[in-house]
């Protein structure tokens, strides 16, 4: 399994690289260092020494891929791109254009991040499958039918109604919570309940509707029935063996979220006014900070493999047939 | 009149195209037809079908530019008006041109806001003026309102009841008339096309409503600029149909082609690509998006000498939209594709295809293409919803269509912020959810049939007729 770890990790070094190697390309196609600097330093200060100084600053002042000039490995290293991403493989990721040091800012707001990411996925998790449990108890009768109807319309309608109408309602009709807005400690209680209770709603309808169909096709096996001659209870048969073997197929899509929670939701922060990572990303796509992006996508992508690496080890604590290798 | 065909209008009418040859290749073959009716054979299928069709009819309307020449004429030569219109535009008339100064209420006579107004007697009193055009007819509307919509409401829906009546008794009459054929054979069971008929008979009543209505009243209220909220509503359809249906054509291809590939030929092939998508989709697509769109931006910004009018700029960007999320979503498709493509390249007919020397390509095009079909199918249909929902969320966060592109998206964006206001201003909020949520239901449901009817997991014991 340690054997299994190690590869997998080093695995993930080119795909950071390939990853690097994008966003950079997607930047630099149509925006050279030079409309950088421009955009930078402002319409009226803009002058060629001006601009060669900004970029001279930030390190901008080299070739963007490749250094014919430089010597040996020098060509390659001598460059942009280099420069700006090797440092990102130990977490260093440098300042953003208006000179902050951007690990620190994210340590700072990962916390509110997680005050609303975390609750809403568990909080979520436990109401999806159980309303998915109640389905397949019910099922092929009214209530279910009523209930996968129900999903059905959920998810037809659009996140940005759950976030606008629930803020409406709850905030400005019931006066309950303030509408957006964020402070820390336990004071974060009453504006974290809103974005959760809306985040939940949300997912309600694909979320359990995805978990039915998991469970019924667990139930028409051949084990369920075994258990049920020897006169298992309908609801011990459903949470004893059901649940437990339908692990695997839930943990497939579950496991890989847990560690994007960090990266918070885009939407519902900047909706709520918190001062997550998501709203400090899309600060940085307005102003086109590009050390700031980079440095999510990178982020995003570390997360988003140590998800996959950890739904494999999921499953060998759920499935002990599963072996690493 | 010049005709102008925009880039999304090309590639829908490519859609169209593609839409009918398939249905002509499929009805020549049982077995294709096998599943289709099956999915004929779903009520709520067959119903969300109907609407669905609704929705398409209108976006296609839209779909069909031109460029009015203008009176003038320049040394002989016609001028063009530079605004880009549809068919649509034209079968609307007067939901277009009939704008007012600024926010109404759902068939209102009387404007939102407040304005100071000259009585007969000479005197100036703060007061909500008359619309320009909604209830323009009645002398006084407090007292006439009422009456008036409930009259003109019934006359509309029984004349819709009249031609959506005629239409099906022509229905009836067609089947009648047909040769008798055994029940198993026929595409639309009776139990379904009654469900049909009922359904159309109460869009037909829904629709004349509406349309008698919309001749003198603004039904569902106007907008900041004193548009009509039903007519944003109904433009809005095409470039949520655009959205959902080019993407899909765009990334198809890669998804394809890359998938069965990797599957197919395994080793490096299939390293390549694996690596591709996986560094792909690890990237937060919302991301990804963002700073794709924002890239195009500043191309199109730069560029701006490229398009000749505003709607061909705005169109460039739609068609851009498309192309960013096509290529961030096409590598869910293009992993399922590949997993199925590597348990068939194991099937004893394609080693039989190989050991007698079929060369790749053919067993590629010929074994292995139509057996993954059914999944493309699936999942294209199920993506759709999913993407004509990420529209609207897209342009809220400002990474989406072009804000001059009249979208669900746009609309919700220009509307949020009137929620602040007393009374509030709730009816273009409203409006765009709800022709979304029908919208996105329908094709959800559609897609449930579909894959009820193509899914192989599920034992069928029915042959080909």
């Amino acid at each position: 399994m340690i054997a299994y770890l190690i590869r997998r990790i080093l695995y993930a070094i080119p795909i950071l690289i390939g990853v690097n190697l994008l966003t950079f390309a997607l930047f630099f196609v149509v925006n050279t260092p030079d409309d950088m600097a421009r955009m930078q330093l402002g319409i009226k200060r803009v002058t060629p020494e001006a601009i060669a100084k900004w970029k001279e600053q930030h390190g901008y002042d080299k070739p963007l891929l490749f250094s014919a000039k430089a010597v040996g490995s020098g060509k390659l290293t001598d460059t942009i791109f280099f420069e700006k991403s090797a440092s990102m493989f130990v977490l260093d990721f440098g300042y953003s254009d208006d000179g902050r040091n951007i690990s620190r800012e994210i340590q700072t707001r990962m916390m509110p991040s997680l005050a609303i990411a975390l609750p809403t996925f568990f909080v979520g998790l436990l109401i999806y499958i159980t309303f998915a449990l109640l389905m397949t108890l019910f099922r092929a009768t009214a209530l279910d039918i009523a209930g996968v109807a129900l999903c059905v319309v959920l998810m037809s309608v659009s996140g940005l109604f759950y976030i606008i109408g629930g803020q409406f309602m709850v905030s400005k009709l019931w006066h309950w919570v303030p509408i957006s807005g964020y402070a820390g400690g336990l004071d974060s209680i009453k504006f974290v309940v809103l974005p959760v209770i809306i985040g939940v709603a949300g997912g309600v309808g694909s979320s359990s509707r995805w978990y039915r169909t998991i469970f019924l096709e667990e139930i028409g096996k051949d084990y369920v029935r075994t258990a049920r001659a020897k006169g298992v209870s309908e609801l011990r048969v459903l949470f004893r063996h059901v649940l437990k073997n339908a692990m695997i197929p839930i943990l497939t899509g579950v496991v890989v979220v847990i560690p994007l929670l960090f990266m918070g939701s885009l939407l519902t922060e900047s909706f709520f006014g918190i001062p997550g990572l998501g709203s400090y990303t899309i600060d940085a796509i307005n102003a086109q900070d590009f050390g700031v992006v980079r440095a999510m996508v990178f982020l995003g992508s570390v997360l988003y493999i140590a998800g996959l690496i950890l739904t494999d080890v999921s499953y060998t604590v759920v499935d002990p047939r599963v072996r690493l290798q | 009149m010049m005709p102008v065909i925009l880039w999304t209008d090309a590639l829908i009418f490519l859609l169209i195209a593609v839409g009918v040859v398939s249905v002509w290749w499929i009805r020549r073959r049982p077995h294709l037809m096998l599943p289709w009716q099956r999915v004929a054979k779903s009520r709520v299928g067959m119903v969300s079908l109907l609407v669905l069709s609704l929705f398409i009819i209108v976006g296609v309307l839209d779909t069909l530019h031109y460029r009015a020449a203008l009176p003038e004429k320049n040394n002989g030569q016609t001028v063009y008006s530079p605004e880009v219109l549809s068919v649509f535009d034209v079968l609307a008339g007067g939901l277009r041109s009939r704008t007012e100064k600024t926010y109404s209420a759902p068939l209102a006579a009387y404007l939102y806001a407040k304005e100071s107004l000259e009585t007969t007697d000479g005197k100036v009193m703060r007061n909500y003026p008359r619309l320009k055009f909604g209830g323009a007819h009645l002398a006084d509307p407090e007292r006439e309102l009422v009456g008036d919509v409930v009259k003109r409401g019934v006359v509309g829906a029984l004349g819709g009841l009249l031609v959506g009546g005629l239409f099906a008794w022509l229905v009836g009459w067609v089947r009648r008339s047909l040769p008798k054929r055994d029940d198993s054979g026929q595409l639309c069971p009776p139990y379904t096309l009654r469900a049909l008929l009922i359904t159309a008979l109460v869009i037909a009543a829904f629709v004349g409503t509406v349309a008698n209505l919309a001749s003198v009243y603004h039904v569902l209220g106007t907008d900041k600029v004193g548009q009509d909220v039903l007519y944003l509503s109904l433009k809005s359809i095409r470039t949520g149909l655009v959205i959902g249906t080019v993407t899909t054509l765009v990334m198809l291809p890669f998804a394809l082609l890359l998938g069965v590939a990797a599957g197919y030929f395994r080793g490096w092939v299939d390293d390549v690509i694996q690596y591709i998508y996986t560094v792909l989709s690890s990237i937060p697509s919302v991301l990804l998006i963002a700073a794709a769109v924002l890239m195009m931006q500043v191309v199109i910004e730069k560029h701006a000498d490229w398009f000749e009018t505003a709607a061909a700029r705005a169109d460039v960007r739609l068609l851009c939209l498309c192309l960013i999320l096509g290529v961030t979503s096409w590598t869910g498709l293009c992993r399922l594709l590949r997993g199925e493509t590597l348990k068939l390249r194991e099937m004893e007919y394609i080693q039989a295809a190989q050991a007698f020397g079929v060369s790749s390509f053919r067993v590629l095009t010929r074994h292995i293409l139509p057996n993954v079909m059914h999944i493309v199918l699936i999942s294209v249909v199920m993506d759709f919803s999913a993407l004509v929902l990420a529209e609207a969320v897209l342009s809220y966060v400002g990474v989406g269509v072009d804000p001059t592109t009249i979208s669900f998206g746009t609309m919700i964006n220009a509307a949020r912020l009137e929620m602040g206001r007393d009374p509030m201003v709730w009816w273009a909020l409203a409006s765009a959810f709800g022709f979304m949520l029908v919208l996105v239901l329908a094709a959800n449901l559609f897609a449930d049939a579909v894959r009820d009817a193509f899914d192989p997991r599920l034992n069928r014991t029915e042959s080909a007729t």
